[in-house]
Formats: structure tokens, C-alpha cells, sequence
């Protein structure tokens, strides 16, 4: 055995070993009582409020998206920045942007029906796919206050189908519906929707984020509902964001930064 | 053996099942030669991580954290078996003239925190990955050992 696996069996054996023991003073699987889930007899812990009280501050029935968007939005914001500096991190570790200079030729691929015939049982399943998870995507998205789902779910759910035609045909193929310059545009769109909310509130001589002052521009009947749909305007700018930044993962991981022939 | 069972591992059996998901991928991490098994071996770690958080918002018998405005499964449900009172009682908790009990909803603060969490293991794993791409550009080989030979013995031809 080498002597560098000799330290890190030693490494991992203690503090697993460690952290075993300091396991077996956790409350236990479940418990509805436990500190992360209770607060101490006689005040309200910070959970216990998201549950008794977010529906009345936004009327949003999905608790998990109104701490995201609204409790939390600073850090939802800034998760979406984080992804934004992901995305152009990969950018320019590869080096895509302006790689493109030479102009590409922008002929039609081979269609899946009469061209290629060794893709067309994978290209007409993914042609027929392809409408329905974006229509999924878009319902993820926009009913994430009323079931599970949100930008971030629905975002990725949208990259995936331009993700598909990609794999199907060739990255040109996906290209062609979403490119470069698109994604890329469709990336800072999204923030600035997101900031946007946030600046508009202050305008409005509120707090960033505040979105409850918003209630005379979006007409609605009272603040709370404000809250509401101001959460369904940042969850669009998270899925923008994402969607272009997880399309613009595969895209330039797929073809080494190159954007071209992919996988 | 059977006290340890029932007293220390049943009720964090979770727990345990964390700690072991998480050494693997610090074994992972340490000890694997190739890149991609390392960024594989993070992946795990924070698997196990965000695995860990979540379990701490269960709650036993306890739904998910979506209220039901209009209570309408509790509506039907109580309406099928011919009890209308007991479902107006439900609805009339949801739309707020009664908070919901906070024992009855596992806790979303864990959920929000670790859709966090899972966001900047993405933003990790594709920066990684075309790191690790780069790296592979630059020396032909994913291999830790042959590319530090490669740095070592100054070869790189820029």
C-alpha cells in the first residue's frame, strides 16, 4: 500500500470516527421536538414562524418558496449571482467568449427524418420530448408558490431540454434555438430582473427587497399579494439565469470552450 | 450488541449513514489519484451533507411544507365520509383565521437552505470540471502523480 493511502484511511478513520461519536448526541430521526425544529419552552423558534405566519404575510402556500424568495431573498439573490460567476468563471477558464470570431458556417444540419438515419429513432423521440419538458419547466416555474418547484427547479428543467437536442442532433442543432449571445443576454437578464425588484422597492422608498410597497404598481389587493406575485417576477429572473448558465455549462464543457460539434 | 442496536444506532441511524457517505467521499478526496474521482468523491461529501440538513427538518408523521389554502383534500376527504364539519373546521385553519401546528409540517427551513447548498455545488462542480479540463488540455493527463511529474520535472514545453 502506498504511504499517502496509509494518512488517509488514518484521516478518514478519525474523523469518522469522531464524528460517530458526537452523533449519538442528536436528537433523534424525527422528532418534532428537536432543537433545529422546536425553540425552547416559552418562545417561537424561527421555523415555527415560517409555518404559523408566511401564509398570512404573502399568501404564498409553498413555505419553501416564500423563505426563499421573500424571508431570504438577499440570499437568493446572491445564490443567483453565485451561479451568474460560475457561469462566467467557465467562460473564462475555457475561453469562449470571442472565441467564436471566425464566422461560422451556418449550414442546415441533416434533418432527422430523410438525412441521418442512424439518429432518427433517438432525434423524433427527442423531437416529440422536447415541447412537453418545456412545458413542464414552464408550469414548474410558474406554480412554484402553489406546489413544489421554483426558478431553480424549473430553470434546470429548461436547460435540460436544450441540453436534449443537443445530445440528439449535435450542439449546432442547440445553438441555433439558443445562442451564444442569447444565453449569455438571457444570464444578466435574469438578475436584473432579480435586482431590479429589489431597486424598484427602493424607489419606492422601502427597504431592497421590500416587495409589499409594490402594491400600487401591480394593482393586487393588498400587500401581501404584492409579496406574492413580486416572488413569481424574481423566480422568473432565477430561471432565466439559469437556464442560460446550465446550458452554457454543457455547452462549453461539451465542446472544450470551442462551442462547436459537441459530444 | 442489542442495547447498542436499539439505544445508539436506531435512533441516529441517519446520522451514521451521513458520517459513513461523508468518509467516503473524503477517502475519495485524499487518497484517489485521478481528478475526476476526486471531484466525484466531492460530489458525495456534499451529498451527504445536504442528505444531513434535510433529515434534521423531518418531523414524524409530518407533511411537506405546502399549506392547502382552500383545504381541499381535507375537504374532500371529510365531506366523503359525511363529517362536513370536521373539513370546514381544517379549511377555516388554512386560510388563516388559525395558524397551521408546526408539528404537523416538516420544517422548510432546512429545504431553502440546502437549495442553496445544492446551487453552489453546481456552480463547484462545473467550475471544477473545466478546471480539470484545462488541466487536461495542458499535460495529456488527468492522473495526479503523472502531472506532478510533469511540473516537476519542468517539461511542459511554454
Amino acid at each position: 500500500m502506498r504511504l499517502p493511502n496509509m494518512f488517509a484511511i488514518i484521516a478518514v478513520v478519525i474523523t469518522g470516527g469522531i464524528l460517530l461519536y458526537g452523533v449519538s448526541d442528536f436528537p433523534s430521526f424525527g422528532d418534532p421536538k428537536s432543537p433545529a425544529n422546536a425553540a425552547v419552552p416559552g418562545s417561537e423558534s424561527v421555523s415555527q414562524y415560517f409555518i404559523t405566519k408566511s401564509y398570512k404575510d404573502t399568501k404564498v402556500p409553498n413555505l419553501v418558496t416564500s423563505v426563499l424568495a421573500d424571508y431570504r431573498g438577499y440570499d437568493t439573490m446572491f445564490e443567483t449571482v453565485v451561479i451568474f460567476a460560475a457561469g462566467m468563471a467557465i467562460f473564462a477558464i475555457l475561453g469562449s467568449v470571442g472565441g467564436g470570431s471566425q464566422p461560422r458556417v451556418q449550414e442546415e444540419g441533416p434533418s432527422f427524418v430523410d438525412g441521418d438515419h442512424s439518429r432518427i429513432i433517438v432525434g423524433t423521440t427527442c423531437r416529440l420530448l422536447v415541447p412537453v419538458i418545456q412545458v413542464f419547466a414552464l408550469y414548474v416555474i410558474g406554480h412554484g408558490h402553489y406546489s413544489p418547484g421554483g426558478g431553480f427547479q424549473g430553470g434546470v428543467i429548461l436547460a435540460a431540454s436544450f441540453i436534449i437536442i443537443a445530445l440528439s442532433s449535435d450542439l449546432d442543432a442547440a445553438l441555433r434555438r439558443l445562442s451564444e449571445v442569447n444565453y449569455l443576454r438571457l444570464a444578466c437578464v435574469g438578475i436584473l430582473i432579480y435586482a431590479g425588484f429589489g431597486v424598484l422597492c427602493q424607489v419606492l422608498e422601502s427597504n431592497f427587497l421590500d416587495y409589499g410597497v409594490l402594491q400600487p404598481i401591480l394593482l393586487t389587493d393588498g400587500p401581501e399579494m404584492a409579496r406574492s406575485h413580486s416572488m413569481l417576477g424574481v423566480e422568473i429572473g432565477v430561471a432565466f439565469t439559469v437556464t442560460a448558465i446550465m446550458f452554457a455549462i454543457y455547452a462549453n464543457l461539451s465542446s472544450r470552450g470551442t462551442l462547436r460539434d459537441g459530444l | 450488541m442489542a442495547e447498542f442496536f436499539e439505544q445508539t444506532l436506531q435512533p441516529h441511524f441517519n446520522f451514521w449513514i451521513y458520517v459513513i457517505l461523508m468518509m467516503i467521499g473524503l477517502w475519495a478526496l485524499i487518497a484517489k489519484n485521478n481528478l475526476i474521482k476526486k471531484l466525484i468523491g466531492m460530489s458525495i461529501f456534499q451529498t451527504a451533507i445536504i442528505l444531513f440538513y434535510v433529515s434534521l427538518g423531518v418531523k414524524e408523521d409530518a407533511t411537506i411544507p405546502i399549506l392547502d389554502p382552500y383545504g381541499q383534500a381535507e375537504h374532500a376527504a371529510a365531506e366523503a365520509e359525511g363529517a362536513e364539519t370536521e373539513g370546514e373546521k381544517k379549511r377555516d385553519s388554512y386560510i388563516g383565521k388559525k395558524s397551521p401546528d408546526p408539528d404537523t409540517m416538516a420544517n422548510p427551513l432546512p429545504h431553502v437552505l440546502m437549495l442553496t447548498a445544492i446551487v453552489v455545488g453546481v456552480a463547484t462542480l462545473g467550475v471544477a470540471l473545466s478546471i480539470a479540463q484545462m488541466i487536461f488540455k495542458e499535460f495529456g493527463s488527468l492522473e495526479e502523480d503523472e502531472i506532478l511529474e510533469i511540473v516537476k520535472g519542468g517539461s511542459v514545453d511554454d
